[in-house]
């Protein structure tokens, strides 16, 4: 048993996966107690059941489609932030005068929180999708051209310096050294700015929005609805862990070569 | 300029002509390299050895073009080095594979910045692949590599390109001991072959009079040429000459001169730090 307890060492995968399993069995079960024992009043917290039930009558009617809008509108900004802030991010972390331009104005902006932008983001770009849209990307963009920026400095200068003994020019040294070594923490970066898009989705919905999971959650709520709003926000942790485990397979499939096992 | 005039007619490999480094650091203005002359022979295996911090791979990084002087210039076969190339091929201490790309990838790097064809790619890696004894491994990621296969590989890739003057940067340190004698007779066995311009730079007097035709012995701050030490053991040699009378000897006359040294930097050094 002792040998389990060792600070920083591995365990067996099969405990591995019986103790994550055993974390939601037991929270479950706290849940129900905290019903049935604990005698929590049902608009605070509904039982597990009731929840289920919830979630099998919402699929049957519109869940679908609100996690259907919501993921939309994640998937568009997340990829108009990638698709801008990950070549900008690529340049600032392996050009200079690029960094000393951007940088100090992106880290300016990243300081204002994205909800702080929802007001004038109505004014803009009144309540349509491109509003909800708009906030996922303030959202994430600033934070995520900055961490491309590190993971591009970070590439080792001997791999640089090694492909210029070896014959290459700035702009080879740039694709076939800097790009392939800073994909991997892209790729990272990215996975963790998919997960504050969900974030920033849900704060557009329940300020703006006539659809989604956010709307679906405020809604609930305004209909003191309990089951409902579990529902909503249950549905969100399961589409991140989806989201987070694709990027996951996904990086093991396109990188594997790195040293790090996920 | 009759500096840049006279190793034009030397016709010597590698003359580095009064090469001097400096660079402030926290306002203190320290001199790295102070007056570095010398000169290479086409073919010549040359050491330079000295203490950690004494600037010896700065002057590495100068002849390669990675780094700028300060002062004073270095000719390569007369013409004057203004950045880096492939003819001068380089092998560092750290492990500068690249890891997204296989073995035999990583060694045709740089034929494949030249544009060769693949068949032609293909025979020059198989060559060195041979070589270095690591032929299985062809299609093996770095990852997968013990920390001198990866040195191996690193060696295959510079010696690949065909450089004029291949230079190592302490290429053994980061081995462990066993691993590094190995290490050390294949690096012989290569050169044996290839006959390349080794400039070797290593802050251990055993591999300095192993592998060098000459020895440069630097001192440390500001890193100066102490002693030019020529290696006269026969060659082709083998772990047996270590165990010899005139290496032993050898060994102990640069000793005695690399300790004035030591002792000289550790006594500059903060209280505590040595």
């Amino acid at each position: 048993m002792g040998k389990y307890f060792k600070l920083n060492t591995p365990i067996p995968g099969k405990l591995y996966f019986s103790l994550s399993v055993a974390a939601f069995v037991l929270l479950l079960l706290a849940w129900q107690l905290g019903v049935t024992v604990g005698h929590l009043p049902p608009t605070h917290l509904p039982p597990p059941g009731a929840v289920a039930r919830a979630a099998v009558e919402l699929a049957g009617n519109g869940l679908i489609n609100d996690i259907g809008i919501s993921f939309f509108r994640v998937t568009t900004g997340f990829l108009l932030a990638a698709a801008i802030g990950v070549p900008l991010g690529i340049l600032m972390g392996s050009l200079k005068v690029a960094e000393a331009f951007f940088e100090p104005l992106l880290a300016f902006f990243r300081y204002m929180p994205a909800s702080a932008f929802i007001p004038l983001t109505i004014i803009w770009l009144s309540i349509f999708e491109t509003q909800k849209i708009g906030v996922v990307f303030i959202g994430i963009f600033f934070q995520l051209v900055l961490m491309v920026m590190d993971v591009t400095h970070n590439v080792p200068q001997d791999l640089i310096d090694t492909a210029y003994t070896l014959g290459a020019r700035p702009l080879e040294v740039f694709r076939r050294v800097i790009l392939p070594a800073a994909l991997p923490g892209i790729m990272d970066t990215l996975r963790v700015a998919l997960g504050w898009a969900w974030t920033y989705v849900i704060v557009a919905e329940l300020v703006a929005a006539s659809s989604g999971l956010g709307f679906l959650i405020m809604n609930a709520g305004r209909q003191l609805s309990t089951p409902d709003m579990f529902v909503g926000i249950l549905t969100i942790g399961v589409l991140g862990i989806i989201c987070d485990m694709s990027f996951k397979l996904l990086y093991r499939w396109l990188f594997p070569w790195t040293e790090r096992e996920v | 300029m009759a500096l840049a005039a006279a190793p034009r007619a030397s016709g010597k490999k590698l003359v580095v002509v009064n090469l001097t480094r400096e660079f402030t650091l926290k306002r203190e203005r320290i001199t790295a390299l102070d007056g570095i002359s010398l000169e290479v022979r086409e073919g010549e295996f040359v050491t330079i050895l000295g203490p950690s911090g004494c600037g010896k791979s700065t002057l590495l990084r100068i002849i390669a073009g990675l780094a700028e002087a300060s002062s004073g210039q270095v000719y390569k076969d007369g013409r004057l080095i203004q950045g880096p190339g492939p003819d001068r091929g380089m092998v560092f201490q750290s492990y500068t594979l690249f890891p997204w790309l296989t073995v035999r990838k990583n060694i045709e790097f740089g034929l494949t910045l030249k544009g060769m064809d693949a068949a032609q790619r293909r025979q020059i890696v198989d060559h060195y692949l041979d070589i270095i004894g690591l032929a299985a491994f062809a299609d093996a990621f770095p990852k997968n590599l013990s920390g001198g296969m990866k040195q191996r590989v690193a060696i295959a890739r510079a010696l690949a390109n065909d450089p004029d003057i291949l230079l190592m940067d302490e290429p053994f340190g980061a081995l462990d001991a066993q691993t590094r004698l190995v290490m050390q007779e294949l690096l012989l066995k290569v050169w044996e072959e290839t006959r390349k311009t080794i400039l070797f730079v290593t802050h251990d007097v055993e591999e300095a009079v192993f592998l060098g035709d000459t020895v440069y012995v630097m001192t440390a701050r500001p890193g100066r040429l102490k002693a030019r030490i020529p290696v006269p053991l026969a060659r082709p040699r083998s772990f047996e000459v270590k165990n010899s009378r005139p290496f032993l000897e050898l060994k102990s006359r640069i000793l005695e001169q690399i300790r004035e040294e030591s002792l000289k930097a550790a006594a500059m050094m903060p209280a505590g730090g040595g």
